[in-house]
């Protein structure tokens, strides 16, 4: 599989990475103790049900969110632990995903046509962390774009997503070194009304025929229709969101579909930057995490039944608590 | 300081939401409600920028006679009948201290008989979008699009009654061979083993995500100027 690498240099390290470093460590190591300590708290006051009571009456945290704090701690843990690492240099292998290594590619031929390139942030607002997602990913994009002289059309459902979308391509147009390309109103609110915005999307690439649409952030049931409207156009698409409903819809009429965490990952693996990176290799830790405790849940399972033991139902029981 | 504002505010307040999860007391276990209202209200400011922008651009098309300008024209007839007639809820039985979608209403009549057969119109096209898009995933051209058919032929097959009827012949000993049973079986094993991969996924993307974010370390969405 081609893989590529940080490039971060261990010995040029600035020292606001090591600062950085060193209060993540810090953090990272300090978490972990306090959830174990508290784990430990929970498991004594669960076994005497009179602390318990107690606990429940007098006590600030929600016990019946113990699972998600467990868990939560578990995988900050691998996140931070991955970016300090990445931060000091080390370097992380990152599987490459096709989707975002053809964006340079479409952008290009969008160029050599001479089209417009269309981006759809998606029907959600920006209290919806897929379109955060999606304008982090806007702006990487729009920095391409605003390299190869290309036009950008973002149309969005959202007025507060206009408003960030805007911003953002302002930005990378302004990192780019092209301010006098950026046009406001290629960014522009069209309705809020589902069907109204399909309807005006769906118009938008049968008359300007972009040569590259990007559906990147929440999609309902009018991914479809976006979606082959665009592959009757001939465009080259690039799909991505992670409500998984929509991506059977986006696989079968798009080129490329970024499949829920790959949406989220987009950004980190577009910037290249070695923290970013290294909070995708901890993405992967936490995956890593997951399988462990799933084959020792089944593993457990199987056990129990066969064996019937009581020390096996009580291992299993505190997995199964977890995830509860 | 335009940058570090920001990301000092988004790391406290996603503290703050943060502890509010795990925090049976107040003021932290209403944080997250009110912060949904305080959206809300912004949201509502931020429909003037919206709506100015779509009466910005198709002001300008009409007036520079761009190409399909009379489609801008319909739109901004659309947006400005509707809001006048919401506004000032024309036609409402009980004036302006009726509900905005009464019955006899104008605004409702727009509602009934414009806005919703339009987007029924919309919808309905989703039949035949799928109806293509089915017909390119679906050529067994190769061994995946191969497996991708024959699920989705007994899934079909298996949820109809026609399904029960074709194999209703079988033996009770291979009954797990009939057609709902089939696609029940795979409804409930591949189907929600690949879907709950995909949301274990999305749950670690999503955590991901918010924690370079809090902790500032994706500041894309402030720019990347310094």
């Amino acid at each position: 599989m081609p893989l590529h690498r940080t490039t971060s240099n261990p010995r040029t390290v600035s020292p606001s990475i090591v600062r950085l470093r060193a209060a993540l460590a810090y953090t990272a190591f300090a978490l972990t103790r306090a959830v174990l300590a508290y784990t430990a708290i929970i498991f004594t006051l669960q076994a005497d049900p009179i602390l318990a009571q107690a606990a429940s009456e007098s006590g600030w945290f929600n016990a019946d969110r113990t699972q998600a704090l467990v868990l939560g701690v578990i995988l900050t843990g691998a996140i931070l632990l991955y970016v300090v690492l990445a931060a000091s240099g080390r370097p992380l292998f990152i599987r490459k995903i096709a989707g975002l290594e053809t964006v340079e590619e479409a952008v290009g031929r969008a160029t050599e046509m001479g089209k417009p390139i269309l981006y759809v942030p998606g029907l959600n607002d920006m209290d919806e962390v897929q379109t955060i997602a999606s304008m982090n990913l806007l702006g990487h994009l729009a920095t391409i774009i605003a390299g190869y002289d290309s036009r950008l059309h973002v149309p969005v459902r959202k007025s507060l997503v206009m408003s960030v979308a805007r911003e953002t391509v302002q930005q990378s147009y302004l990192s780019a070194g092209r301010p006098d390309a950026y046009q406001e109103d290629d960014i522009h609110y069209v309705s809020d009304a589902q069907f109204a915005y399909a309807a005006a999307v769906d118009g938008i690439i049968v008359r300007e025929r972009p040569a590259a649409c990007f559906y990147l952030g929440g999609f309902y049931a009018e991914s479809l229709i976006l979606a082959e409207t665009g592959n009757s156009i001939g465009a080259i698409q690039i799909a991505g969101t992670a409500r998984p409903p929509q991506l059977p819809f986006f696989v079968a009429a798009c080129d490329y579909t970024l499949i829920g965490e790959e949406l989220f990952a987009a950004s980190a693996y577009l910037s290249k930057e070695p923290r970013m990176l290294g909070s995708l290799k901890g993405q992967d830790a936490g995956k890593g995490i997951a399988i462990v405790f799933i084959l020792a849940g089944s593993a457990l399972a199987t056990l129990e039944s066969i064996t019937g033991s009581e020390t096996v139902r009580e291992v299993s029981e505190i997995v199964l608590w977890l995830f509860r | 300081m335009r940058r570090r504002i920001p990301l000092i505010i988004t790391f406290i307040i996603g503290v703050v939401l943060v502890t509010g999860y795990f925090v049976t007391r107040g003021p932290f276990n209403t944080l997250y409600e009110s912060f949904s209202d305080y959206f809300a209200i912004i949201t509502v400011f931020a429909f003037i920028l919206g709506g100015g922008s779509l009466l910005k651009i198709h002001l300008k098309r009409v007036s520079n006679r761009s190409t399909d300008w009379p489609y801008s024209l319909v739109t901004l007839a659309g947006f400005a009948i509707t809001l006048v007639i919401g506004l000032f809820k024309v036609g409402n039985p009980a004036g302006m201290g009726g509900e905005i979608l009464a019955g006899g209403s104008w605004l409702r009549f727009v509602f009934d008989g414009v806005y919703n057969p339009l987007s029924a119109t919309m919808f309905s096209l989703l039949a035949f979008f799928v109806a293509s898009a089915s017909y390119r995933a679906f050529r067994a051209r190769t061994k995946e699009a191969t497996i991708l058919l024959s699920a989705a032929m007994v899934i079909l097959l298996g949820r109809t009654p026609v399904g029960a009827w074709l194999t209703a012949w079988m033996p009770e000993s291979l009954g797990f061979l009939e057609l709902p049973n089939l696609a029940n079986w795979i409804m409930a094993w591949p189907n929600t083993a690949g879907q709950r991969a995909i949301m274990i996924g999305i749950a670690l993307g999503v955590i991901a995500t918010s924690l370079r974010i809090i902790l500032g370390i994706e500041r894309n969405y402030l720019g990347r100027g310094e």
